[in-house]
């Protein structure tokens, strides 16, 4: 019988075939920390009694909630973080480079076939580039830092298939909305969500990232993109059999399959305040806005950038409406200057923040008040999350934020 | 007996305790906020041995800790849902705070009822009636026997 890829992925780190269900003890390939949760690691670690970690190179530590601090508590943070590394030979440290989910692929922490783990529940996202990748808490983390050892369930696997060319004004921001409502907000809990088709096999690693950052907006464990060029090219790396046969084999056993034709994807948002309540732009045409958000680890890539320039190029950013712009990390920061497009986006009068999670944890940049309405290109609209427990937050693509922002209300891009 | 504080679908971490909190240096710091915006008399009212019953996805979104910590922190004695989100199961499972699925409690009683739940059993006895819950696999149940995972890693 085939396997789905999540199943051989586990079958290469335990050696041996596996079935949706069992529960195994994974080698975990890599481990992700940030600084909201380091203070808590670091106790539980030191509550277990390890002495040393399991591997000083595969953790990883990056500050991205609290970068820079806004408040004074927030350098505890950092404190302890730069204690711990001192104190255990850490030698992957991030002070102040970008979020933690664009620094993981993009400076080559995950490849392709790798088991890894993080403290953040967007941890899914490495999945963009074929790997297994999920959100844990500061006790397992902790306990992982001491044995390098994991048990997790092997989940059943909802396979997504989408064909065809997407409409302009599409972007994969776009897809997983739409999927995430067709699923609500736990229908693919304890699963494991694959992508495939060639609408998914002409994006990019950028795009196919926006995807699997929000897979857990739908309870997803992981989500899965099969290795390719693209991903080769990203990483860097020439591709081996084995993850080039990181795909889901045709007679593969999957819980459910879901099939999508590109063209008939149209721009949404998911309105206040449920991740799965996704509806058409259309309908929700003329609302007024006080605010946009183009950023996060769901959206503050170049292309992300580029796509909202392209829109905002030679116009205005409606009066009394904020944009504020947060680019994923300071290499995008970097790459947006020099191709012009922090020009075009500072012209039409948009707020350029510094790489971080910024506004989209609601810690700092932007936060709203009661009555505020907001559209946000990041991954959460719960009550709260970005100001008030009042404030309105759509989540929308790039494209979609950027017409709102010149617009000053809600408009299909 | 613990008395019942009932929660709708969709909780998520933020709601149980949010963002502005989970960065005190302590679990007692934060406790206090618990559920705020939802019910801001939450962690005064709850006594030790309470339950917490919620719809669908309970603990859903971010993967603080945090969440499940300052329930327990409270004296919840358990959460009793109709479904959870994986990361939230898992945190409460690993700090001893027990969870169990049970289908057809949410909807048969009341805020404020008297309740008992026998973990073990898979059993939630309530008004003279009894609910059937889906028991821990083997493995998680052992955990929470141990009082976590730190408790079961130091044995």
């Amino acid at each position: 019988m085939g396997l789905t890829v999540i199943e051989k992925i586990i079958r290469n780190n335990v050696g041996r075939e596996v079935k949706p269900g069992e529960i195994v003890t994974v080698n975990v390939d890599r481990v992700m920390i940030h600084d909201i949760f380091i203070p808590f690691v670091a106790a539980k670690f030191e509550e277990m009694g390890f002495q040393k970690l399991w591997d000083a190179d595969k953790a990883v530590l990056i500050y991205d909630h609290l970068v820079p601090a806004s408040q004074v508590d927030d350098t505890r943070h950092f404190k302890i973080g730069n204690e711990f590394v001192h104190k255990y030979g850490m030698k992957n440290i991030h002070r102040a480079d970008g979020i933690c989910h664009q620094l993981m692929t993009e400076a080559g922490y995950v490849k392709p076939g790798n088991i890894v783990f993080g403290t953040d529940s967007h941890t899914t996202t490495y999945g963009c580039v074929g790997a297994f990748s999920s959100g844990i808490g500061y006790t397992e983390m902790a306990s992982i830092l001491g044995t390098g050892t994991l048990w997790m369930k092997v989940p059943e696997t909802i396979k997504v298939n989408i064909t065809g060319t997407l409409p302009k004004n599409v972007m994969a921001k776009d897809i997983i909305l739409r999927l995430i409502g067709d699923l609500g907000a736990d229908g693919a809990t304890y699963k494991a969500l694959e992508f495939s088709g060639d609408t998914v096999g002409q994006m990019s690693v950028a795009s196919r990232m926006s995807m699997s950052n929000m897979a857990v907006e739908a309870g997803a464990k992981c989500a899965l993109f099969t290795p390719d060029d693209k991903t080769a090219e990203y990483c860097g790396i020439t591709l081996t059999d084995k993850e080039k046969d990181l795909a889901g084999d045709s007679d593969a056993q999957y819980c459910r399959i879901i099939n999508y034709k590109a063209e008939d994807f149209v721009p949404v948002m998911a309105c206040p305040s449920n991740v799965d309540n996704i509806k058409p732009v259309s309908e929700l045409e003329g609302t007024s806005i006080d605010q946009v958000f183009i950023g996060s680890c769901t959206n503050g890539r170049l292309e992300d950038l580029m796509a909202a320039a392209e829109i905002l190029k030679g116009k205005k950013v409606a009066p009394f409406v904020k944009l504020i712009v947060t680019p994923a990390s300071r290499k995008i920061y970097r790459e947006a200057i020099e191709n012009g497009t922090m020009a075009v986006l500072a012209q039409a009068g948009a707020i350029i923040t510094h790489p971080g999670c910024g506004l989209c944890c609601g810690r700092t940049g932007g936060i709203l008040t009661d009555g505020e309405r907001v559209v946000a290109t990041n991954n959460r609209n719960f009550l709260g999350r970005m100001g008030t427990s009042k404030v309105e937050i759509y989540l929308a693509s790039p494209k979609s934020a950027a017409a709102c922002a010149v617009a000053g209300k809600i408009v299909v891009p | 007996m613990g008395k019942i504080f009932k929660f709708h679908q969709d909780v998520d971490t933020d709601q149980i305790i949010a963002s502005q909190y989970i960065i005190y240096p302590t679990i007692d710091e934060m406790k206090m906020h618990a559920f705020e915006s939802l019910d801001a008399d939450f962690a005064s009212n709850v006594r030790e041995g309470d339950y917490v019953v919620a719809s669908e996805n309970f603990g859903c979104g971010s993967s603080r800790e945090q969440a499940p910590a300052v329930l327990k922190a409270l004296g919840v004695k358990a959460v009793v849902a109709k479904s959870f989100a994986r990361i939230f199961y898992r945190n409460a499972i690993n700090i001893g705070l027990p969870v169990i699925v049970c289908k057809d409690l949410y909807d048969n009683v009341n805020a404020g009822d008297e309740m008992e739940l026998f973990m073990k059993e898979g059993v939630v006895r309530t008004g003279g009636r009894e609910f059937e819950c889906t028991k821990l696999p083997e493995y998680m149940q052992g955990i929470l026997d141990q009082g976590g995972l730190i408790a079961s890693l130091n044995k």
